[in-house]
């Protein structure tokens, strides 16, 4: 879901950047607070994870293929503010170095994939977290959750976009169409990837996973009780 | 850095970068393929670093496909460990210096 240069004019593009400037600048100083000699390396790990995988594209459909996003996956592993900053590493590096994604676009996609595919993935992950039973499968569930609500919803970001400021006249309704269609079923890959991805550092440091400390505190209060 | 996961997390993005990539598919991803379908595929435009030496996950230069490819996937996964544990590892002197 890389933008290419071309697709959305330059002032939506620009407006977009500088969205994308204020979230990342609030994540700078949220993720400031949470990390500590523990989860620095973690959230290290994470982006250069995301980096790797998202260049695994997988088949979805005649003639498309998906790759991971990973914002929901980030934002479960080290927080959505640790999030965001992955994510914007991660496409930053990608734009400068490969070619993917345009430079005058990169505001687009960090608003799209850095702020909307972190923050919708954490908030489905919190949501599920908190229907579901509390424990560790649960975590993996609400994982998949998460990836697969973070995908459709990213490339909703990119339908506004196109909505607001598109170099291009076709319908609105058709962009919307193929793009949610498409996208939910990229979505699918997503959440096994963010949900085996997160349930095999739960099997080796469940005391890392930021998604899971909330949990493990209730779970410890409730042995002290018994 | 005395920490197997991340050890093994790092190895396991080199290996899946380096070399597993090469068995990526090569299809459109889902916006390229709507913008494709749709058509509005031709209102992209060249990136300004579309000559760059890494573009397009290949090494400018390296005929074999798989060396180039996985070579650029090296590549990236040791920059983005580089800048991403830099930043965090900077951010999180910069909270103790605060305190």
């Amino acid at each position: 879901m890389h933008i290419p240069d071309g697709f959305i004019d330059i002032p939506t593009s620009a407006t977009f950047a500088a969205v994308a400037a204020v979230g990342v600048a609030a994540s700078l100083k949220g993720a400031a607070r949470s990390l500590d000699e523990k989860t620095a390396p973690l959230a290290g790990l994470t982006a250069t994870f995301i980096f790797a995988v998202q260049m695994l594209n997988f088949p979805v459909a005649a003639g498309t293929s998906g790759h991971l996003i990973g914002g929901a996956l980030a934002a479960i592993l080290v927080g959505p503010y640790v999030a965001t900053l992955s994510l914007t590493v991660v496409l930053l590096l990608q734009a400068l170095l490969f070619a993917d994604g345009g430079l005058t676009a990169l505001g687009l996609s960090v608003f799209n994939m850095s702020l909307l595919g972190v923050w919708v993935g954490y908030g489905a992950f919190l949501l599920a977290r908190k229907v579901l039973p509390k424990n560790k499968v649960s975590i993996t569930a609400g994982a998949f959750f998460a990836g697969l609500v973070s995908v459709p919803v990213a490339a909703l970001g990119f339908v506004l976009q196109y909505a607001i400021g598109a170099n291009a006249t076709f319908s609105l309704t058709t962009v919307f169409t193929a793009m949610f269609g498409t996208h939910v079923l990229i979505g699918i890959g997503e959440g096994i990837i963010t949900g085996l991805s997160v349930s095999a550092v739960m099997a080796s440091r469940p005391d890392l996973v930021f998604g899971y400390r909330g949990i493990k505190k209730n779970l410890e209060i409730r042995e002290v009780h018994k | 850095m005395k920490n197997p996961l991340v050890v093994s997390g790092l190895v396991l993005s080199l290996v899946l970068a380096g070399g597993v990539s090469y068995y990526a598919s090569s299809q459109p991803d889902g916006l390229e393929k709507v913008a494709g379908d749709i058509g509005f595929l031709d209102s992209a435009k060249e990136s300004a670093v579309e000559d760059g030496p890494l573009a397009g996950y290949g090494v400018a230069g390296v005929e074999n496909e798989r060396i180039s490819g996985g070579l650029a996937g090296v590549i990236g996964v040791a920059s983005t460990a580089a800048v991403s544990f830099g930043l965090f590892y900077a951010l999180r002197r910069f909270k103790k210096d605060q305190l």
